[in-house]
């Protein structure tokens, strides 16, 4: 709070929300809580105690917002972050802490930047969540507890550092066990049957007899590379070689599995806690550097360093094997299979958005807008054969347009007709092809197609949508033209 | 002296026309189109690959002539190199009547975008990209300098442009080897016969460097380019019967 309103600094301030129909404190700063105010007094002693106290409205969700921003900015300390609720932060450091020179340094670093923030925080390191919980929480600040001696640590503390039930908890201290050594070596059977199986279980996570797992806020993509800059970086040149390096690392890796990446997304940890990401896709699984990075160097004047990016990511969101290049080499010489083609593809996807590029394959409709479908990737091939024994024009208009016309009833092709203002004298035409429409999509009318040629030579394709009959005139439709 | 000056001029012409972009190398391969008059046109009687063809069109009825000749021009293409691609920002054409002309529809990459300028970009991307057979364009306006990157981009990939200029705002003269302009004409069958007949076109060949410039009436059957002349009694009798 102090970090987006400076002023508050030093003047005594407090949260409140209404609560029942009275406003209680919710949280109170360091200043308010040396003169005696708390959390979960009503608003109007707290004004009788300290008159000039500044009371501001809390958020309901306030807490659990910061701490989840502040989780997304340790990410550049480490992968994996979890919130612990309602006020805990649990990284998992394991291979992180040497980017800052050892284990002390690292947390010297990471309590240093927080505190800069203006937190509070309380911080130790240990081989289980359980003995780290309970350390920072009960015991000395800034302790890095070393492998294997959890149990010393946890000997003198409280039984809460065990983060017990709340009924255990009040039992404990009325039996004299006020300090976990006290029933640390006890029977595990006894444990058990006093207090139920959660207090076993607590007291095998910190002693890490039983795994524990986080749920981290941004799950850890298997395929994915940190690059932490040691300034932060600001110029696109400079995003560039972060690029390359991270790139390369990842590639590599890539290669040696003999996988490529589909999708990736590049992100840009900022100074001021936000993140920049752009994301790619490709056509064909690649793992080639140059390629990948010229797709993303298109996009990287998306990024705003602003006052300057400390960590880059990139992640491969979906990966895939990529298939022996010599296969294709000796097999096919069919250009569409070709890295080239599909390189290509993806310069253009990426410039100009992913639905640009089409291809098609024949489907069993006779419906000209049905016999064709969309392919999905460039290597499909076509299920049945393209149909030629009916005539299809060149140019199919996507909706069709209405046109006048003077036809004789009940089923001949029209003598002239009327589009775009002009009258085209209809000189030869062939029989109609009725094409039904199918009633297990859509029903409605079918259509009699005919192709007709007009005086000029130009032949198109007309068609009458239903029946003459009665009380219905059909309408006529220019549907395309043909070569 | 003549006959010395004559053959200083005939290697001189033959050194001009790699310069000017009408190089055929031997690595490339020769399309036999399957009718020679136009073949003769060009330069060494061999249509040019690797370069830039520009088609006018003025009405949606002539872009469908015009479509479907390069589609016939296509599938020869295609047989050496496979894909090609089609980039347009207004595309009507109807992929499965490409089969008609003997180009595969599957093997068409069609590149769809919103705005010309985009087209010319994807056009010049497209023309680098070696392994593609040929790329159509559909281009309204082109500038002179424009039409050189392409034309340069063709010649180093070797790879052909078609550019289709339907209603352009002013036909201005840009660097490619061959300017064409295809209308339908009225189509005929044998002996009279009612009906609509082959796709049949009025192929004007108006401008072509350092070749001859030449009109043909021409009719497509059976996958093959065939003359009309004014005698249509030529058509075997066998063909005659499949019409019916």
């Amino acid at each position: 709070m102090i970090r987006r309103q400076p002023h508050l600094k030093d003047v005594p301030f407090v949260l409140a929300l209404p609560d029942r129909g009275k406003i209680i404190l919710t949280e109170v700063s360091a200043a308010a809580q040396d003169r005696g105010l708390f959390a979960g007094m009503v608003a109007a002693d707290a004004t009788v105690v300290l008159p000039e106290v500044v009371m501001l409205d809390d958020k309901p969700d306030l807490t659990q917002r910061l701490l989840q921003n502040l989780a997304l900015w340790c990410i550049r300390y480490t992968p994996t972050t979890a919130i612990d609720a309602p006020d805990g932060l649990i990284l998992d450091v394991t291979g992180c802490t040497h980017l800052w020179g050892g284990e002390e340094n690292y947390l010297r670093n990471l309590i240093g930047k927080l505190k800069e923030f203006g937190y509070h925080v309380r911080a130790a390191m240990a081989d289980t969540i359980g003995t780290a919980w309970a350390i920072c929480r009960h015991g000395k600040i800034k302790a890095i507890i070393k492998s294997g001696e959890q149990v010393e640590a946890l000997m003198t503390l409280p039984p809460a550092a065990l983060r017990l039930e709340i009924d255990t908890l009040d039992q404990l201290p009325k039996l004299g066990l006020n300090q976990i050594g006290s029933f640390l070596n006890m029977q595990r059977s006894a444990l058990r049957r006093r207090f139920g199986q959660q207090m076993l279980l607590r007291l095998d996570q910190a002693l890490g007899k039983k795994e524990e797992f986080i749920e981290p806020v941004i799950p850890v993509e298997p395929y994915g590379e940190r690059l932490p800059c040691l300034e932060p970086i600001q110029t696109a040149k400079g995003i560039e070689i972060a690029l390359e390096t991270i790139l390369e690392v990842l590639c590599s890796r890539l290669q040696k599995e003999g996988k490529g990446l589909r999708v990736a997304s590049f992100k840009g940890y900022r100074v001021d806690e936000k993140i920049e990401q752009v994301q790619i896709s490709t056509n064909h699984p690649s793992n080639n550097t140059e390629h990948l990075f010229k797709l993303i160097q298109q996009k990287i004047e998306t990024i705003e360093p602003a006052l300057g990016i400390e960590l880059f990511t990139l992640e491969a969101l979906k990966v895939e094997d990529i298939q022996p290049t010599q296969q294709t080499f000796w097999t096919s010489n069919s250009s569409l299979e070709s890295s080239e083609v599909s390189q290509l593809l993806d310069r253009l996807e990426s410039k100009f958005g992913n639905k640009i590029v089409h291809r098609y394959l024949p489907d069993e409709h006779h419906l000209p807008e049905r016999s064709i479908k969309l392919a999905t990737s460039l290597k499909e091939p076509p299920a049945t054969s393209w149909q030629i024994e009916k005539v299809r024009p060149i140019q199919l208009l996507r909706v069709p347009e209405l046109i006048h016309v003077t036809a004789p009833i009940p089923d001949y092709p029209p003598m002239n007709f009327r589009y775009k203002g002009q009258v085209h004298k209809i000189i030869k035409a062939d029989a109609c092809e009725r094409l039904e429409s199918e009633w297990w999509a859509d029903g409605g009318l079918h259509r009699d197609y005919y192709i007709v040629e007009d005086e000029e030579g130009k032949r198109h394709w007309l068609f009458r949508l239903g029946h003459y009959d009665n009380d219905n005139n059909p309408s006529w439709f220019i549907h395309g033209f043909f070569a | 002296m003549d006959a010395v000056r004559k053959e200083i001029i005939s290697r001189l012409e033959r050194e001009i026309l790699p310069l000017e972009g009408l190089k055929s190398l031997a690595t490339d391969n020769h399309i036999n189109l399957g009718f020679r008059p136009i073949e003769a046109s060009f330069p060494n009687a061999i249509f040019p690959v690797g370069c830039i063809h520009e088609f006018l069109s003025s009405s949606k009825q002539n872009l469908a002539a015009t479509n479907g000749f390069i589609a016939s021009l296509l599938s020869k293409l295609m047989q050496f190199k496979g894909a090609s691609i089609w980039i347009s920002a207004s595309r009507t054409l109807f992929p499965a009547a490409l089969q008609q002309f003997g180009a595969e529809p599957h093997q068409i990459i069609f590149i769809d975008l919103k705005k010309e300028k985009d087209v010319m970009y994807a056009v010049e991307e497209a023309l680098k990209c070696t392994r593609i057979a040929a790329v159509i364009g559909e281009l309204k306006d082109i500038t002179f300098k424009e039409s050189r990157r392409l034309q340069l981009a063709a010649e180093q990939s070797r790879v052909t442009g078609f550019l289709v200029r339907h209603q352009p705002k002013i036909v201005n003269t840009i660097a490619c080897v061959s300017r064409w302009r295809i209308t339908s004409s009225r189509s005929e069958l044998a002996d009279g016969l009612p009906g609509v007949g082959f796709p049949r076109w009025n192929v004007e060949l108006l401008k072509v460097r350092n070749g001859k410039p030449g009109i043909w009436q021409l009719e497509w059957q059976y996958n093959h380019l065939h003359e009309i002349r004014k005698n249509i009694a030529s058509i075997s009798q066998e063909e005659v019967r499949k019409t019916g």
